[in-house]
């Protein structure tokens, strides 16, 4: 068994995604190197900077502190995951970052998204505050927070609308 | 990331969790939310090779309150299931502030209470206040279960009294006495994803303007977080007054002992303390009286 494969399914955004996995392997190198998704970027690797949330079971979490071979079975979410899969229709969210240049360099925007996305899911109305505090965890180094956090409630008003 | 070889098992229970590492003793570590561990791995500080993971066994993530024994915690409730957590909110709000200063939000989904206990770091953040609460920590291990009091958890940087193969399972915290009230309160540079430089935690009970009992801990200001006796004993059965509080304040300064660090001067780190001593015992005693 010692440094052997694990053989795992993987859901990710809809799909299913058989991969032999090392017992320390993370989600994140996982799904850039194993299943070409790179939309969701290797920063500092160590759960500092929060660029590589994703959504599990709806929940954000960083992809390099979850070890592959425990998501079987679990919603996986990446940023590739958000537009619509029929009519390549973005998410709001992604339109807001968009349209008010809710990003600079773009390190940083999967994940601040990807968080963005699940506490709107939570709460649908969020304040300014609720924003901050539910991206605190995602660092952005271009000091963009302002536009990322307007971007957030732009998004939010659309989602209600629709 | 570097893949050392590694075996992964997934115990059932606990039992079997604890006699996997003491047959592989040395060369295991339990896992549970992985957030301390990954990075130690990562780092290569740790290189085990086993990896038990514990979390996937069922039953220990529980947050359940009843008279008779208080507040018990499973050993794999989340940071976030804590900080959220509306029975630990009410009765034990200090434990709550302190769980949701924990990492970020997307840390603290992952971290378990008891990771953040076992990887004894001296800031942790969960550490303070179940001291000041008087929480004892409920152990299984291959020989069977002992209960200790979290005041004698930890002895040293990482390390506590547990053994290869023994797990905590479960905290207890016994019920404060009315008139009761407690805080933690932090000093940090960033708001999020930043460890404490000073971290205190209070707990007063007050009898009108007396405090009937004080209790008061500190972290990251010593190997192991530790309670502030000396500070305690001088407001103790006292009628609380702003020079008695500043010569607590100067006291508990004493517990001391880091020194310089990346994260402040020692000097810093000093005056902190006393700020924050003063100051939570303030905002705790204010909190009694409003109950």
């Amino acid at each position: 068994m010692l440094g052997e494969l694990i053989p795992v399914v993987l859901r990710v955004n809809g799909d299913d995604y058989e991969v032999g996995v090392k017992p320390v392997e993370t989600l994140l190198d996982v799904l850039r190197e194993k299943l070409g998704l790179t939309g969701t970027p290797m920063m500092c690797d160590e759960g500092e900077c929060g660029s590589c949330t994703v959504l599990i079971d709806g929940k954000p979490v960083l992809s390099c502190m979850t070890l592959a071979v425990e998501c079987e079975g679990k919603d996986i979410l990446t940023i590739e995951g958000l537009a619509d899969p029929a009519t390549g229709e973005l998410h709001p969210l992604q339109r807001t970052f968009v349209e008010r240049s809710g990003m600079q360099c773009g390190i940083c925007t999967p994940g601040m998204i990807l968080t963005a996305k699940a506490l709107i899911d939570g709460n649908p109305d969020p304040t300014e505050d609720d924003v901050r505090e539910a991206l605190a965890g995602n660092l952005c180094r271009c000091g963009n927070y302002p536009r990322i956090a307007e971007c957030v409630l732009a998004a939010a008003e659309l989602m209600k609308g629709g | 990331m570097v893949g050392p070889k590694v075996e992964y098992i997934i115990p059932k229970t606990i039992e079997e969790a604890c006699s996997l590492a003491l047959k592989h003793k040395g060369e295991a570590k339990f896992f549970a939310g992985g957030t301390d561990l990954l990075v130690q791995i990562k780092h290569q500080e740790v290189l085990p090779k086993y990896i038990i993971n514990i979390r996937g066994i069922p039953g220990y993530d529980y947050i359940i309150h009843n008279e008779r024994d208080g507040l018990r915690i499973g050993a794999f409730a989340t940071a976030q299931s804590i900080a959220v957590s509306p029975l630990i909110r009410e009765k034990f709000n200090l434990l709550a502030q302190a769980a949701g200063k924990l990492g970020s939000l997307q840390i603290r989904q992952m971290a378990t209470i008891a990771g953040n206990l076992c990887n004894a770091a001296p800031s942790a953040e969960t550490a303070t206040p179940l001291l000041v609460l008087g929480a004892r920590a409920k152990i299984v291990g291959a020989d069977g279960e002992r209960t200790v009091p979290i005041e004698d958890f930890f002895t040293g940087v990482r390390r506590t009294v547990l053994k290869p193969d023994e797990i905590l399972v479960e905290l207890q915290v016994p019920d404060l006495p009315p008139h009761s009230g407690g805080v933690y309160l932090r000093q940090t540079v960033r708001k999020a994803l930043d460890l404490a430089i000073v971290g205190v935690s209070t707990v007063v009970t007050m009898d009108g303007d007396v405090l009937n009992d004080v209790r008061i801990a500190l972290a990251a200001i010593a190997p192991t977080p530790v309670r502030a006796r000396g500070a305690e004993e001088i407001l103790r059965g006292k009628k609380i007054t702003g020079g008695l509080l500043q010569e607590a304040g100067q006291r508990a300064v004493g517990e001391c002992t880091r020194a310089d660090s990346i994260r402040a001067s020692a000097e810093y780190r000093r005056t902190i303390i006393k700020v924050l001593v003063v100051r939570a015992i303030e905002q705790a005693v204010e909190q009694a009286r409003a109950v």
